[in-house]
């Protein structure tokens, strides 16, 4: 059995604390949380052992790993504690609001040999998956241009917003919360750009923080990239993220339920004729133990199992891959203060 | 009265579809009102489908309404609540946190003055926390029958997940007591529900799962469903038979109609030629 522990009993911390404990190889040993409402629920109706201190939970209940989804600006030193004390890491996106930090506990993780992963889920959905099997393999022919957007109900009113999110100094804001899953998994089909070229930040409701982001980037070989994401759009019931990829014999629309590829005229790839072709996260999701929410739930934490007990090598967005997207969004940051 | 055979679902009315976004967005601007879905109930109505198994949205206050104040017209029109709409309390505690949900929707301040007045009141009964929350839930479905209450998967399975089992044998307790009603739960992993519902000492539990011929969202896969379900040890209804679409509708039917110990089967279309062909297909797949 692997022993987790968890920081963080907030909506992604109980949701990852519901899927955890379901696996059957893990037993939850102890839940790290500041709100007695929480914590005091937790043990007397669950049974599960809570902390205040996480060093104190280390100590006492000797977690193998731990689940942290906590507000954005805690996430590097409490990684920075786990790592030291010897205990894998599974951290919520995203993963440092300074990328200096995220490379320093790149290299702990490194040194010490310990599993990381940071919560970048959408790199677990079949459809984005096959996406990026198909850009790889050439379907589309050359690259020229992706484009990644994403749109919700996040923030709908004005000054409603009372927890961290709505914090630009605890890392609240579009840019963290939205659009780093967008840039996240145009690394992820594509390739991590290598500049930003232009970005925008605006506030639509919020006072201290940004409801949308626009920006653009600029790949090797003049290939170009733009990014949108809004988190103050009520025509989304839920959050839903879709990237474009166009290529010089066709482009592919992607987003979690449907994949659809255009090929031009006489160009035919694998079993894909020319013209649309759709392809439905029915055929295309891998089965999972248990399901929540979403099987890319399930699937990430079951992959940092897997990490753990050694079945898997490589971990899909580790440290090193969400480093690589902090500085990105860092560069949005910047630019987009104007 | 025990639970029907043949159920209507209501995802097509508010723009989900778990294949297409487009399809859903379709389906969103055809159902803006009230009227255009009542319409299409009158169609499954009067193709003798009684059951309509729905979301607690707020707008299904409004198809309540109507069903009451028309015995005439709906004698045996039911109701299959199916609570909570999950995605209001999930967008609202990414804005204002869970504790201020809770506050926001809690019926009549109630709970907000058990939250900031006694803290203890909260942790030490979180049943009654969740009875609140029901009643909540049900208010729009005044007046109306609802033998059978469902509790939708997302918090099905976030219970199972946790192994906070006495939630679910709290919330089949609670459903028959103060609303004559047998509790239902909706599922993503009906074996391991099944197996825990009764051994908490829940003996034939009403549950719902996606029970499909291609094994969409069927956590434990196809093979394992159908061994669980012929057990016959639980009120089994099929939900997503299609999978969104997947599978053609007489091919769909006819697998999951051929599975020994289904129950029910619950589904969702919007034309009339949809409904009657649906219900004719189960009809004769099942000799009813």
């Amino acid at each position: 059995m692997v022993k987790v522990a968890l920081i963080g009993a907030g909506k992604m911390g109980l949701s990852h604390f519901a899927i955890i404990s379901a696996h059957p190889e893990v037993e939850v040993v102890g839940v790290c949380d500041s709100a007695a409402f929480l914590t005091s629920a937790i043990t007397n109706q669950l049974g599960v052992k809570t902390f205040k201190d996480a060093k104190k939970m280390y100590k006492e209940s000797k977690p193998d790993a731990v689940i942290i989804s906590t507000p954005n600006s805690t996430h590097f030193e409490l990684a920075k504690e786990a790592l030291e004390a010897g205990v894998h890491v599974f951290l919520e996106k995203p993963l440092c609001l300074d990328p200096q930090q995220g490379k320093i506990l790149s290299e702990i993780a490194a040194r010490n040999n310990l599993v990381n992963q940071v919560g970048y889920h959408n790199r677990f959905i079949g459809t984005f998956q096959e996406t990026r099997r198909l850009v790889e393999a050439g379907c589309v022919g050359e690259v020229y241009h992706i484009e990644g957007k994403a749109y919700g109900q996040v923030v709908i009113r004005p000054k409603t917003g009372k927890t961290w999110r709505s914090k630009k100094s605890e890392g609240g804001g579009c840019l963290h919360d939205y659009a780093c899953h967008v840039v996240d998994l145009m690394n992820y089909i594509y390739k991590t750009p290598s500049k930003v070229r232009s970005a925008q930040l605006q506030s639509i409701f919020s006072a201290d923080i940004e409801d949308a982001v626009f920006a653009s980037f600029d790949y090797d070989a003049g290939v170009t990239g733009y990014l949108e994401a809004n988190w103050s759009d009520q025509s989304y019931r839920k959050m839903s993220t879709t990237i474009t990829v166009y290529g010089k014999k066709g482009k592919i629309v992607t987003d979690r339920q449907e994949l659809r590829v255009y090929l031009s005229p006489g160009n035919t790839f694998e079993e894909l004729q020319d013209g649309w072709t759709s392809k439905y996260i029915t055929e295309l999701q891998k089965p999972v133990n248990f399901y929540m929410r979403g099987e890319e739930y399930s699937a990430q934490l079951d992959q940092f199992i897997d990490g753990i007990s050694g079945r898997s090598v490589a971990v899909e967005t580790n440290f090193a891959t969400a480093t690589a997207t902090d500085h990105i969004i860092e560069s949005i940051a910047l630019l987009g203060k104007g | 009265m025990g639970l029907q055979r043949i159920l209507f679902g209501d995802n097509q009315f508010f723009g989900v579809n778990h294949m297409s976004e487009d399809k859903a967005r379709a389906q969103s601007m055809r159902f803006r009102d009230t009227e255009s879905i009542m319409k299409v109930l009158d169609n499954a109505y009067d193709a003798g489908i009684k059951v309509f198994m729905c979301t607690t949205y707020d707008r299904v206050g409004d198809i309540a309404d109507i069903v009451k104040s028309n015995p005439d017209r709906y004698p045996d029109f039911e109701f299959y609540p199916c609570m909570p709409y999950a995605h209001k309390y999930a967008n609202s505690v990414g804005e204002v946190g869970i504790l201020e949900t809770l506050k926001r929707f809690s019926p009549s301040g109630v709970l907000g003055t058990m939250l900031t007045g006694a803290m203890s009141v909260v942790t030490q009964d979180v049943n009654k926390m969740l009875r609140l929350l029901v009643d909540a839930e049900m208010k729009r479905f005044e007046g109306v029958k609802t033998p059978v209450i469902f509790l939708q998967n997302v918090i099905t399975d976030f219970i199972l997940g946790l192994k906070g089992y006495q939630f679910l044998v709290e919330f089949h307790r609670y459903v028959q007591e103060k609303y004559n009603a047998e509790a239902g739960f909706i599922t993503m992993n009906l074996p391991l529900l099944i197996k825990v519902l009764t051994e908490n000492g829940i003996e034939n539990p009403i549950v719902c799962a996606n029970i499909n011929k291609i094994g969409f969202r069927m956590c434990g896969g196809v093979e394992a469903y159908k061994e669980v379900i012929a057990k016959n040890n639980a009120r089994v209804v099929a939900m997503s038979v299609l999978a969104s679409g997947a599978i053609p509708p007489r091919e769909a039917l006819e697998w999951v109609c051929g599975l020994e110990g289904l129950d029910s089967i619950v589904f969702g279309a919007s034309s009339k030629g949809n409904i009657v062909q649906t219900k004719q297909l189960i009809d004769e797949f099942w000799g009813l």
